[in-house]
């Protein structure tokens, strides 16, 4: 374990949080966060609902601006990019939206195809059609190609919304709650899907999730998000083996549901 | 806190509030006027909301032009005909559209339609992340969606207020000429003898700074939507509202610049 450590201290870890505060008013969201996350790891962000986990992830995408702190991403500081550095920046991210986001007014081609027609433009349509394809059968949805968002289920919106983030092939995948609202047999569906992405596509993640399945199936790393900063790291074990009541306390939570 | 404190705390917040919403509202202005000069140029979405905006309107607009022309040709006849002036009638008419109210009509109805249906689009996709969506996947929204409607109705309304003050015309026609047997020829000649083309020059750029105004203010509204379902009402709500709001402010301040270019 302790071996492991050094080896990646070689490196630069491709996402680096260091004293990171947040607020919205007079609520106080992030406090005093830090996070390193290193190339082709999976690391799992535990935390009850509000405490700031999408927040989190938000300001890693450069959609929120922290109030104090730095957050670099494959090595540089996300806030003090100028607008055209943080387009480039972020084709190097992908972002699954807790909800989907997908466009309702486009069909699920037209929506995978959205970013790559956008920012490749001297893609033929050969290709585009291609790239559509193989992210479309990676997610295992060929056969939703031609349908709108408002036709799929839950569990596919999701797939679609990560299929749309593959597209662009990101070095950095951003999950918000994956599996959050989907049953049991989809959530492994799902936690499957991200584990293969991190091997196909070669990815380094952060998947912010409450569900201790998921955790445990995706995460190479945990960290446990306590009121808006991280209470405990390590691996799945570590987290819950920990004397920590609030952490005993969600886990058993959990179980018991 | 006495009621005074608490008067004086909700006026200067609602002064506070007032100067913080004109700050972003000038700030996203000057936004769409950068953006608009710069490449990547959105064609394809700018023809697809010239088509949605200009087409989806016409029907509407049509009535609503149709029956304004009739309409006001109708109810002016008896007092002209007081004086035995019905002849003046449609020159008295086409004054009133081409001045007054074809740009107005077209702009109110947009502003009804068009504006809300933009305003509750935009804060749709802002209420359910589909804007940080492509922000995330490296496309810039406000390029995609704001700068591509402004210019459209920026466009369209012009045209659509062409359109209205031509059914407008064909209105008062038929009316006029059901009641005087006024041939088609001899009611246009006359219709056109008392407009000159400063009055045609100020509509146009009437309906150019009411096309603009619905589009940015629709935008502006469902940009700046705030969260949930709720949002996305007060969105579209605010776009109708605020839009007729300045359109009326605008057409004071044009009617006014004109008069005085006219000397
Ligand atoms: N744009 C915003 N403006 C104001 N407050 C916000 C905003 N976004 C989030 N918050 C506040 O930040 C806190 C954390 O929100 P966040 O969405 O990060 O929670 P979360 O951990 O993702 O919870 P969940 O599991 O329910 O998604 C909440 O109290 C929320 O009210
Ligand atoms: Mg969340």
């Amino acid at each position: 374990m302790e071996n492991e450590r050094q080896n990646r201290g070689k490196d630069e870890p491709v996402i680096k949080i260091r004293d990171l505060y947040k607020s919205f008013g007079s609520n106080r969201v992030l406090k005093d966060v830090n996070l390193d996350v290193y190339k082709g790891e999976n690391v799992v962000v535990l935390g009850r609902s509000g405490t700031g986990k999408s927040v989190l992830i938000k300001i890693i995408a450069g959609l929120l601006t922290q109030d104090s702190g730095s957050v670099c991403v494959l090595g540089e500081d996300v806030s003090k990019l100028d607008d055209k550095e943080l387009l480039e920046l972020r084709l190097k991210i992908g972002f699954s939206f807790q909800n989907s986001a997908l466009y309702d007014s486009m069909t699920v081609r037209e929506n995978l195809e959205f970013p790559l027609v956008r920012n490749k433009k001297h893609l033929k349509r050969k290709e585009i059609d291609a790239s559509v394809e193989r992210v479309l059968t990676a997610v295992g949805l060929a056969q939703t190609i031609n349908q709108m968002p408002s036709e799929l289920s839950g569990g596919q919106r999701k797939r679609i919304g990560i299929a749309r983030t593959l597209i662009l092939n990101p070095e950095i995948m951003l999950y918000d709650e994956p599996t959050a609202g989907l049953d049991p047999i989809t959530c492994i569906e799902i936690n499957n899907l991200i584990n293969r992405v991190k091997e196909d596509f070669n990815t380094s993640s952060i998947i912010i999730t409450h569900d201790l399945t998921c955790a445990k199936a995706t995460g190479d790393r945990v960290a446990m998000l306590l009121e808006g900063t991280f209470a405990k790291e390590g691996t799945f074990d570590e987290v819950f083996d920990s004397n920590d009541g609030r952490i005993k306390s969600f886990y058993n939570y959990n179980f018991i549901k | 806190m006495s009621v005074k404190q608490a008067r004086e705390f909700i006026v200067s917040k609602g002064v506070d509030s007032f100067f913080v919403d004109l700050n972003s509202a000038v700030k996203f202005n000057i936004r769409f006027f950068r953006e608009v000069f710069l490449p990547p140029y959105e064609g394809k979405e700018i023809i697809k909301q010239c088509y949605e905006i200009g087409w989806k309107s016409l029907p509407l607009i049509s009535l609503t032009g149709f029956i304004t022309g009739l309409v006001f040709t109708k109810q002016s006849r008896p007092s002209l005909a007081e004086f035995g002036a019905t002849s003046w009638l449609p020159s008295l008419v086409a004054i009133a559209i081409i001045k007054a109210l074809a740009p107005l009509v077209t702009a109110l109805i947009a502003a009804g339609k068009v504006g809300s249906n933009i305003g509750a689009e935009i804060g749709s996709m802002r209420v359910t992340e589909q804007i940080d969506a492509m922000e995330v996947s490296a496309v810039n929204p406000f390029k995609f969606l704001v700068v591509s409607r402004v210019i459209a109705t920026t466009v369209m309304i012009p045209i659509l207020m062409f359109y209205t003050g031509c059914v407008a015309m064909l209105g008062s026609y038929i009316n006029v000429h059901t009641n005087e047997m006024t041939s088609f020829v001899a009611f246009f000649e006359q219709a056109f003898s008392k407009i000159s083309f400063l009055d045609i020059f100020s509509s146009l750029t009437k309906a150019v700074v009411y096309g603009y105004t619905i589009g940015i203010v629709g935008c502006y509204q469902g940009y700046n939507a705030s969260q949930g379902t709720e949002g996305v009402g007060k969105a579209a709500n605010a776009s109708v509202v605020v839009s007729m709001f300045l359109i009326f402010v605008e057409e004071i301040l044009i009617v006014q610049i004109t008069n005085s270019i006219r000397g």
